[in-house]
Formats: C-alpha cells, structure tokens, sequence
C-alpha cells in the first residue's frame, strides 16, 4: 500500500536533489534549471498527495498552475542562456559571475 | 547739510569708487578722487577749527543713522564736533590731504596705485569716525577700522614676506589692546548703563569711589574702567610693552608711515584718553598708570632710537617716545599740552617721515644711514626741510618765539613738573633725559645723512641703480654689510636726484606747519587764560595746573633747551668733529650697545614669553587634539570602520549564483525554523 508517507519521502528526496544540484553544480547553467524543475516538480507532488489525502481538490488546481509557471520559467531561461552563450561563449557555472561585487 | 557731514563720509565714497572702480578709471582718476575728497575735508575743517577759536561755535552732534536698539541698549550713528574733534578734524584731513598728495610722486611706478590710494582713504574715513564718534561703541568701530586700514597698508606690498608678517603683527599686537578697550566698553556699560561718551562723563564723577567685583576682587570702579580703556590705548599708541608693532611697522610704504604711523592712528589713544578725561581724573591710579607708562615708554624708545641704523626706524622710534610725552602729560592732568603736543607733532613727524620718503626715494630706496653721507648738496631742499623737522622736534626755540616743537615740550614738562606729585615728577626728568636723546638721535639722522663723505658706494640699492642687475661687483659689499661700523666711503658715480613737486609741496606745507603750529597755537591749546574758552569742558583742563606751568621756576624752563643744546652738542661730537667715536664707544660698551641696538630685547622676550609657548601649544592641540582625537575617532575613525564593513560584504557578494541560492535557503530554514518553534 503507498501510503502518504511515501509521496512526501519522494518529494522531499526530489526536493533534496533539486537544492543540491544548484549548490553542487559548478558545470553548467542548464543543469542548475533542470534541479530547479525537480524542485518544483518535488513540491507538485507534495501538493497532489494532499490534494487526494484530504479530498480537496484546490492542491491540483495549484499543481496546474505551477506547472503553467515552471514551463514559462523554462522558456525564459533557456532563452536567457541561449543569449548568454552567445555572448559570453561559455555557459559554466563559475563563469556566470558578472554581479561579482 | 553739515558740513562734517562731507568731510567724513567723502573719503569714504572715495574709496569706495577708487578701490572698487580703479580698474576700470584708471590710476589718475582714482587719486584724483580721493586725494580731492581729503583735500575738500580739509578745506572744509580749518573754517570749524577756527570757529571754535573765536569761540563763535558750540558742541554739535549730527545724527546719522540708527543703529543698535535692544533692551536699555542705545547706541546711533552720530557725530559728535567739539573744540577737541575740530583739533583732530584739522590735523587728520591736513595730513591725509598732503600725504594723498605726496603719494602722487612716491608711488608713481607702483603697479596698484588705485588700491593704495584706496586704503589710504578708506584710513581717513575711519580715524574721522573715530575723532567724531559720539558713543564709545562708534569709536570703537573707527578703531577697528583704523587697525583694518593699517594692517592693509603695512602689507601693501604683498609679495615682501616681512612686510606679511609686519602687518600680522600689527594686528595681533593691536587685538591685545583692542580686548582691554571692549572690556572697558563692557565695563562701562554695566556701570554706567549707557555707551554714550557725554552721559558717561557726566556721570563719571559720582562713580568716584565705588567698586565692582573683578576677576573675584573688589576693585575701585572707575580704577578699573580706566584701566582697561587704557589697555586699548596702549596697544593703538604702541606704549610700553605693546609698542613692538610699531617699528615693524615701518615695512609700509613711507607716506602710510607718515599718515597713519606718526601723525594719525598713533595718536588715537592719547586722543580716547583726552576724549574720556574726566572719566581718568576719577581715579588717581589710573592717572598714576598713565603718566608711568607714558614716561616708560618715552626714555624705552628714546635709547633704542639712538641706536637704529634704518632711517624710518629712528623716526619710528622717536615716535613711540613723543607719544609717551604725550601720555605723561595727560597722566599729570596737562589734557591741553597732551593734545596740544598731539597737533604740533602730527605736523614734524609728518615732515620728518615724508622728507625721510624723499631721501629714500634719491636714494633708490635704501634706507640704511650708513650708505647715506653727503646729500645735503645733492637734495638741498629735503636736506632744508629735514632740518626744520628737527628743529622742531628737538624744541629749538627761545621765550615767546619757537618751532612747534619748543612749545608743547616745554608745555608738558613744565606740566609734570609743575603737578608735583611722584610719578609727574619722575616724568619731568625722564623726559628730559629723553629730550636729550631725542635731540641726540635726531641730530645724529641729520649728521648720518647729509653731512659727511657720502658712502653710498657700498649700497647694494646704489649699485642697482647704476649697473641695473645683479652683475655688480659684489665682493667688497660682502663685507661691508657685515661690518656695521667700518663702511667704506665714495659715491660710486651715483647722483641723486632731487625728489619731483608733488613730493615735494606737501613737504614744504608741513614744513610751514611746524614752524608756526606751536607759534600760532600755544595759546588755545594751554595757556592758562585763553585755553578755557577753547576746550569749554571738553577735556578735563585744569587752570590750576596751567597757571602753576606758566610760573614755574625757570631752571624748570630752561631744562628743555639746555638738553636740546647737550643732545646736539654730542651728536655733532660724533658725527661731524669725530666720526670715529661712536665705533670707539661701541668697543668700549659691548653690551649695553647690544643691548640697546637689539631694542632691549623685547622681540625675543615675547618671543620666548608668548609666541614659542603658542606655537607649542598650537601644534599640541593641533597633533594631539585635532588630528590625534578628534579626526582619529571622528571622521577618520568612521571611514576606517566603513571601510572594514565594505571588505566584509564585498566577500559576500561573490556573483556565483549558488551562493546566493545557499543565503536564500539557510534563511528560509531559518526563518522556517523560527515560524515552527518560536513564533507560537
């Protein structure tokens, strides 16, 4: 039986994963959006979980919209890097430092 | 209009359009204006002089303006004419008219002449505020002015640092007197409750007596009033021990020495003394004080005098002496002979400094008597009136016929002696002794100038004149100017030139005035029977103490002329008969010639006394308060803690964006944290 306590321990190894990958991360720009999308994914989880545990539905509804939202974030990023590389010839991680105080 | 009116406020619209305007109306037209604005005033004074001589014209006061009113605190722009105001009108507005004149030819190559004759205007303007001043808060602003004038004039030519430090000095010396002076303004207000100088004086007498609480003392009231305003005329009248200024003075331009160092400014405090006389005859301490530091001053400056090599220094000096005169008389009581030795001496002195300006002037600026010898067939006519200057100065004169000089020299010592107290006595032959003297170094200019062998040779401004450069050969004057004694003689090839008119009509009208100022005068000024009607109260002139000059004994009378024929007798001694002797009393006497020739060592006493410890302190609050505390805790403190504070948040920002994620999320599990276990 996959009990609550299931969902919550994936989303929150999913959650773990995300954060790591962005402080871990010294190679590129892209892996850092792709643990941003596991955080987000890590938290539509969570929100379905509850949503069907407590037979609500508003947590899905919110599932949605966050999807809407980490698929826009995606295209800006993406598109952001994309001019970034063009620039700069490089999408390294310690690269990316140009607001060095 | 009154004309008082013009006679003060012209100088001062002239100076005005000329020290502002000089740019743009050119040299001619600027010493026009002022020269003419001071010869108006003294056209105009001479008709209120007399009127107050025939006795046709009383004490006028001519509003001008309002000007401070707060609480019991009245004070208005006004002034005051009297017979004692006329005596100054007349001799302020003749000086400054003739040395405007006279500065036409001695600073006809000076690049700023506008600015000059500017200063020299804007001088008139305040002496003629402080002469007609009606309160003692005008006065005081005339004195400040004055000084102003003077430290602007003493530093005329800016690019010469000692004339710079000349003028500084001037003026702190003089900030000494000016605090006794507004002290006693203070004073007299609190006691008084006005600053009107007729109200006070009005009320001066029933002070007599009382006492009031001083640096946690009772002392006597009008004692210390006295005192104090007299502090402000010491400093102004370079008296004992504030006359250091005086000489240094002399780095001005020779017709500001003239004008404002003999004639005019000097003299402001024997006239403050005159003006508040019977505020002075309160308190017999006061006079005591006076009539000490006059007779000082007098004998002080006389010895060092005989010892000065730089012509406008001896006559700086003889000043300093005069003006103790001056002070004795008026510390006896002799208020007629002060003033009156006050106007015969604004005319010599005068004549001594411009003629002085005229020999410096054929010499090509040197000024050193040592390099002169000889000029009195070279400049005959500033050689003639040099002599009648000292004719006066000396008191040539027999009973009833005199150069100006006779008359109120014999006035004032007949006077202190003839007041017969202590210190008029002690006065009396202090200042004959100083007559001496005076005679001595005065003759000894005359002999050290124009007679002899001419030594102008060796004269490092001669050589200018003649060769126009440096180039001269300069091996001899190496140790000639070392050797202050020994200077070899010879013109060089140098003729002196006679000085032009507008020098020289100013010099021969002064001459005029001392030949006939003590003559003509004598009787308004103190006699005993005519002098009464003159003053009419405005100084305190005692009968008693004219009458008993008049009669007393006649060696009394003699002592003046007898000392005067001394003082020239060993001045022609040694330097006319036997040039050699005064080298010879210098090798016998090292030290005392030292002395003396190093002015008593006043100089290096402050020096020691008050400059050395200001500078060190000075430096201490500066170092060790200012830069050491202030700043390093302060400004300098706060930038080093900013910038302590930049290193720290410039490591933070580091622009890796991992970074900034780790800050984002140890502070959203702080504030988590905070939100599940502390904020219930």
């Amino acid at each position: 039986m996959i009990t609550l306590g299931h969902y919550i321990t994936v989303a929150a190894i999913l959650f773990t994963i995300g954060v790591l990958g962005i402080f871990l991360n010294r190679r590129n720009v892209i892996l850092m959006l792709m643990a941003i999308e596991l955080i987000l994914l890590a938290v539509n989880i969570n929100l379905v979980a509850f949503s069907a545990y407590l037979g609500d539905l508003t947590g899905q509804v919110l599932a949605m919209f966050v999807l809407t939202v980490a698929a826009a974030e995606a295209a800006i990023g993406l598109a952001i890097l994309v001019i970034f590389f063009r620039r700069r010839g490089s999408i390294a991680v310690d690269d990316v430092n140009r607001m060095h105080g | 209009m009154s004309p008082v009116l013009f006679i003060v406020f012209l100088p001062l619209l002239a100076a005005i359009v000329a020290g502002l305007g000089g740019r743009w109306i050119g040299n001619t037209a600027a010493k026009v204006i002022t020269t003419g604005s001071l010869f108006v005033g003294a056209f105009l004074s001479w008709p209120i002089f007399f009127s107050y001589i025939n006795g046709s014209a009383g004490p006028v006061v001519v509003p001008v303006l309002n000007w401070i009113h707060s609480g019991t605190m009245t004070v208005d722009w006004a002034l005051r004419v009297d017979s004692l105001t006329a005596v100054m009108l007349v001799v302020v507005t003749t000086v400054s008219s003739l040395v405007h004149l006279y500065s036409w030819g001695y600073m006809e190559e000076d690049p700023s002449q506008p600015r000059f004759f500017a200063y020299l205007s804007l001088f008139s303007f305040a002496m003629l505020m402080l002469v007609t001043a009606d309160s003692l808060v005008q006065m005081f602003f005339g004195w400040e002015g004055v000084g102003l004038a003077s430290y602007l004039l003493i530093g005329f030519w800016y690019h010469k640092p000692s004339a710079n430090a000349a003028a500084l000095k001037a003026f702190v010396v003089n900030r000494i007197g000016d605090f006794g002076f507004s002290l006693g303004i203070f004073g007299t207000f609190l006691v008084f409750g006005t600053v009107s100088i007729p109200a006070i004086l009005a009320a001066a007498p029933g002070m007599a007596g009382s006492t009031i609480g001083f640096a946690g003392m009772r002392v006597d009231t009008m004692t210390l009033l006295c005192l104090l305003l007299f502090v402000g005329a010491m400093g102004k009248s370079a008296q004992l021990p504030l006359h250091t200024w005086l000489p240094d003075a002399m780095e001005g331009p020779t017709p500001v020495s003239a004008l404002i160092h003999a004639a005019t400014m000097v003299t402001a405090g024997v006239f403050m003394v005159c003006r508040l006389s019977p505020m002075f005859e309160t308190s017999v301490t006061a006079m005591h004080v006076v009539t000490w530091v006059g007779a000082a001053t007098c004998i002080f400056a006389a010895t060092v005098g005989c010892c000065q090599n730089d012509i406008k220094r001896v006559i700086a000096y003889s000043t300093c002496s005069q003006l103790g005169y001056m002070f004795f008389a008026a510390g006896v009581g002799a208020y007629g002979a002060a003033m009156f030795h006050l106007f015969t001496h604004a005319f010599f002195k005068a004549l001594l400094f411009l003629g002085a300006g005229s020999v410096i002037h054929a010499m090509h600026h040197e000024q050193d008597m040592r390099y002169y010898g000889a000029l009195r067939k070279e400049i005959p006519i500033t050689f003639w009136v040099m002599v009648i200057g000292t004719l006066a100065i000396t008191g040539v004169g027999v009973e009833g016929l005199g150069f100006a000089g006779f008359w109120s020299k014999d006035a004032i010592l007949e006077s202190a002696w003839a007041s017969g107290s202590v210190p008029g006595t002690i006065a009396f032959w202090t200042g004959a002794l100083a007559a001496l003297l005076t005679s001595f170094y005065s003759w000894r200019l005359i002999f050290l100038t124009f007679f002899g062998e001419p030594r102008w040779a060796a004269s490092e401004h001669i050589r200018h004149a003649l060769h126009g450069d440096h180039d001269s050969p300069a091996e001899e004057h190496g140790d000639s100017a070392h050797d202050p004694h020994h200077v070899p003689s010879g013109s060089g090839g140098y003729h002196p030139h006679e000085s032009p008119l507008t020098i020289l009509v100013p010099i021969l009208l002064l001459a005029l005035g001392a030949v006939l100022s003590g003559q003509l005068f004598h009787g308004i000024f103190v006699g005993a029977e005519t002098a009464p009607g003159f003053w009419r109260g405005t100084v305190a002139f005692s009968h008693e103490l004219a009458e008993a000059a008049h009669h007393s004994a006649f060696w009394v009378k003699l002592t003046p002329t007898i000392v005067m024929l001394v003082g020239l007798w060993i001045a022609w001694n040694n330097y006319i008969r036997d040039p050699r002797a005064p080298d010879r009393l210098v090798e016998q006497f090292p030290v005392v010639y030292r002395f003396v020739a190093n002015k008593w060592y006043f100089d290096e006493l402050y020096d020691l006394l008050f400059v050395r410890p200001s500078i060190w302190l000075g430096r201490l609050l500066w170092k060790g308060g200012d830069e050491g505390t202030i700043d390093r805790f302060g400004p300098h403190g706060a930038a080093y803690a900013v910038g302590i504070g930049n290193r720290v948040t410039y490591r933070l920002q580091s622009g890796y964006l991992y970074s900034y994620a780790l800050v984002m999320l140890l502070g959203l599990i702080g504030a988590a944290s905070w939100a599940i276990w502390w904020a219930k």
